[in-house]
């Protein structure tokens, strides 16, 4: 088990040494950065914020990293948020119960995540464009779920998914850990995880070893819809109300540029959830510091947009060939597995 | 200047190193002015890494490269065919629509005034061809003659462009005799004209044939380099495998076979193939022999439910069945090797271990996942078993030679245990060795009491484990063959509509 450990670090070691360098950039514009402090019974900090900020983001990457795996991509969760946020609004609204809200917020997400799974699977509409389709509709529906205005609420339970706090910690980091842990554990300690890896490299290949690869699209598309759904609850319940036009809006591609900053290609195959929640922790924290540096607001995405392309430079295949080709220069090197057998291998005669 | 008398191209020490493993060792190839050399070696031995070292698809690790007395490095294939090393490869690599005097003037187009000459390119691209016996209009599209003469134009091409050394990579792997020729008398052509050329091919009759010598390779270091009119096919054969191949003496126990164990009745679909009716009974092997085309690999797929058949039946031991998706296929112990490796059967980036635990992981249900001692154990004894050549079982498949990732997907099948197994063109694009070690599987298996069907393109090889043959035409069963009437000839006469003595 141990070589798994190492395996897993292996591959996200690139994401944390991302992840800290951006952190300490943190620490360097605003020097308070790291403290934190319990006060009120909730702790507080910026690296807190951090984790907080990102949880929307880290929620959608669970389930864009499944769709990215299958060589697919799921444009519409940031209108599904919309869509599932105004349904838990207008559940509360008319005097059902939190719990009666979030469970129908993840069942409409569910219900988009199989029909973008239905376009895919069954009727083979590229992922691009078959998502397309919700993301342009979704919006309309969010609007005429919420007629047209922000739907408010106070429902103390639904806002406490959204801004509460548990034993002092707020509720948004608790539940997309949870929910990463769980998705990590699941794909990884049954074959989920190899199955998609193995759709997203070669389909046909798949389906000829007996793999179910239509059911195991719509699976992967349905999980992305019900992620969707908890970001859109959450960032619904923190705003206490459901802003049909703004809420998730271009957070689809934050999640995408997460999952890619995660090392997972968007041609299919290998993929980490871990590396993309790490992803998505580094985008937050892009944000951070351009917020604590002071910087006029003009300046935010275009540095954002610099910080982001350095670390997707880094990470490019042309460096990683290079750094690859500065290893391999060395003739034997000492972690290699074994010194082949330059001897022919003789049969017993 | 340059000296006119030493060897064309000179590599020495050529080393290249991958992770894991040493591509190649210290290799040394001298090719002659107006020679045909023959670069051979079983796959994985490490002939298309010497190719593309010289090439420059790859940077060389250590190593000399000398070029008509000058040392060369090239850099990218661009480079090394303007300074004279031109490649053609297997795979016609020109644009199917475009015409033929486009292909070979691209990117070199003469001009007047500025613009394209058309008149002058086809002139220039009618003489060129001429050269190398070809009478043909230059300004009809590639694509509507064979790929033999799209094979010469390749040829023309990289040698008007580089005009020193030529490397033909498996230039005639998916010709027919004449069409051969046609390409072999563009090889002698290029020999008068004094270019060195490298010919890599799987047919030793053709290297005979066209060859004056030959470098053999294994295991990334070079065996030997032999003058052919003073060598033997056995001694060459003996180089490349590196043990002597002992004529295997052909003997069938007999073609008792067992119980039925699959009984097809009417099985067809539109457009495909013709109802068709067979017994598959355990121990025996099936050979399904036929031309491209005649229907081969389709009744494999309808057995295996790759394809939905649209009307017959189906018996599982004495039972009614129906198998209509490969999970179907799988759950009733069936396994099927596809014939296109590369797209239907490997899953390129995963694990070797992956791939050969895949099937039997699907069978048992994700939620059941095999413990990963298992995984090991079961992936290790398949590559003792079958000779997989590996650095390491966590290397993706794709990175295998194809004779090892063809033995990773049998090793997938055999992992899941079935009772039938159906191969599709199981020996294609694989090297002398690897063929050989799974005709012997065939034989070993069906002893075992499995039951096989074979498709296949190669008679002999179908002769030597099949203890029946069907001959498919034109998307119809013909006849069959069994015991003593199996033979080349028999097969031949029955796919050609002449079958004395085939009981249909």
């Amino acid at each position: 088990m141990s070589s798994t450990t190492q395996s897993i670090y292996k591959r996200i070691l690139p994401q944390l040494i991302i992840l800290a360098a951006v952190l300490v950039l943190n620490f360097l514009v605003f020097p308070d950065f790291f403290s934190i402090e319990f006060k009120n019974g909730r702790i507080f900090g910026n690296l807190i914020d951090v984790l907080n900020r990102c949880a929307p983001t880290a929620i959608l990457c669970v389930g864009m990293t499944l769709v990215i795996a299958t060589k697919g991509i799921d444009l519409s969760v940031g209108a599904v948020m919309a869509i599932t946020g105004a349904t838990a609004a207008s559940l509360v609204v008319d005097g059902h119960g939190w719990f009666t809200a979030l469970i129908g917020a993840v069942a409409v997400g569910a219900l988009c995540g199989i029909w973008n799974g239905f376009l895919v699977a069954v009727l083979r509409i590229q992922p691009i464009v078959a998502t397309l389709v919700l993301m342009v509709a979704g919006r309309g529906i969010a609007q005429l779920i919420t007629e047209g205005t922000i739907l408010t609420f106070h429902d103390e339970g639904l806002v406490r998914l959204g801004a509460g706090t548990i034993i002092g910690i707020p509720t948004p980091i608790l539940i997309w850990i949870t929910l990463g842990a769980i998705a990590t554990f699941i794909v990884r300690k049954t074959s989920l995880g190899m199955l998609i890896e193995a759709i997203g490299i070669n389909e046909a290949s798949s389906r000829l070893a007996g793999i179910n690869s239509r059911t195991l699209l719509v699976c992967v598309y349905l999980i992305s819809g019900m992620c969707a759904a908890i970001a859109g609850v959450i960032v619904a319940a923190d705003i206490k109300g459901a802003d049909a036009n703004n809420a998730g809006l271009w957070l689809e591609l934050d999640a995408i540029l997460a999952v890619v900053i995660g090392g997972n290609s968007l041609l299919g195959g290998r993929f980490s959830i871990i590396a993309s929640l790490l992803g998505a922790m580094i985008i937050q924290s892009v944000n951070s510091v351009i917020l604590l540096s002071g910087m006029p607001p003009e300046f935010n995405l275009v540095i954002k947009a610099l910080l982001i392309l350095a670390i997707l430079v880094i990470q490019s295949p042309k460096i990683a060939h290079l750094r690859y080709m500065l290893r391999a220069t060395d003739p034997l090197p000492r972690d290699k597995p074994k010194p082949p057998s330059v001897a022919p291998q003789e049969k017993s005669q | 200047m340059t000296d006119t008398n030493g060897p064309m191209l000179h590599a020495k020490g050529v080393s290249k190193f991958f992770p894991g493993t040493i591509a190649l060792d210290d290799v040394e190839l001298v090719l002659h002015r107006g020679e045909v050399h023959a670069l051979l070696g079983e796959n994985g031995a490490g002939k298309s890494t010497l190719i593309k070292c010289l090439t420059g698809a790859y940077h060389r690790d250590a190593g000399q490269i000398t070029l008509d007395g000058q040392d060369v490095s090239p850099g990218s294939t661009a480079e090394s065919q303007s300074i004279g090393i031109g490649t053609v490869y297997q795979e016609v690599n020109l644009l199917p629509n475009l015409t033929i005097a486009e292909n070979l003037f691209l990117g070199r187009q003469p001009t007047r005034y500025g613009f394209v000459s058309r008149k002058e390119m086809i002139n220039g691209a009618r003489k060129t061809l001429l050269e190398y016996g070809l009478n043909i209009d230059p300004s009809e599209p590639l694509n509507s003659y064979s790929v033999a003469i799209q094979q010469v134009v390749a040829i023309a091409r990289a040698v008007e462009m580089s005009g020193k050394v030529l490397i033909l990579d498996e230039p005639t792997a998916s010709l027919d005799r004449d069409e051969v020729e046609l390409v072999f008398s563009a090889i002698r052509k290029m020999k008068e004209r004094g270019i060195a050329v490298v010919f890599i091919t799987h047919f030793l009759d053709q290297v005979f044939e066209i060859s004056d010598r030959a470098t053999i390779l294994r295991n990334g270091q070079v065996v030997g380099t032999r003058v052919l009119k003073d060598s033997n096919r056995k001694e060459i054969v003996t180089m490349m495998l590196g043990r002597q191949l002992e004529q295997k003496v052909h003997e069938r126990k007999g073609g008792e076979a067992g119980e039925v164990l699959l009984e097809v009745t009417d099985l067809a679909k539109r457009g495909m193939i013709e109802p068709f009716s067979m017994k598959i009974h355990e121990g025996e092997v099936i050979g399904l022999a036929g031309l491209l085309g005649s229907g081969r690999t389709e009744t494999a797929n309808l057995l295996f439910g790759a394809v939905q058949s649209d009307q017959g039946k189906m018996k599982l031991r004495g039972k009614d069945t129906s198998i209509n998706r490969p999970r179907d296929a799988i759950a009733r112990r069936i396994g099927l090797c596809p014939e296109d490796r590369k797209s239907e059967g490997i899953i390129g980036n995963l694990s070797v271990r992956e791939n050969i635990i895949l099937a039997l992981q699907v069978r048992q249900g994700w939620t059941r996942p095999i413990p990963r001692a298992k995984i090991n154990e079961i992936a290790e004894h398949y590559v003792r078993a079958l000779d997989i050549r590996l650095a390491s079982l966590d290397m993706p498949i794709r990175l295998l030679s194809g004779g090892n990732q063809q033995k990773a997907i049998l090793a997938r099948w055999l992992a899941t245990e079935p009772d039938l197994l159906i191969l599709d063109e199981p020996t294609r694009g694989i090297d002398v060795g690897a063929h050989a070690e799974i005709i012997e599987l065939i034989e070993k298996l069906r002893q075992n009491g499995m039951a096989l069907v074979v498709a296949s393109s190669e008679l002999e090889e179908l002769v030597a484990y099949s203890t029946r043959v069907i001959v498919l035409r034109d998307r119809q069963q013909v006849g069959e063959l069994t015991g003593d009437k199996i033979t080349a000839d028999n097969i031949v006469h029955a796919i050609a509509d002449e079958m004395p003595e085939a009981v249909n």
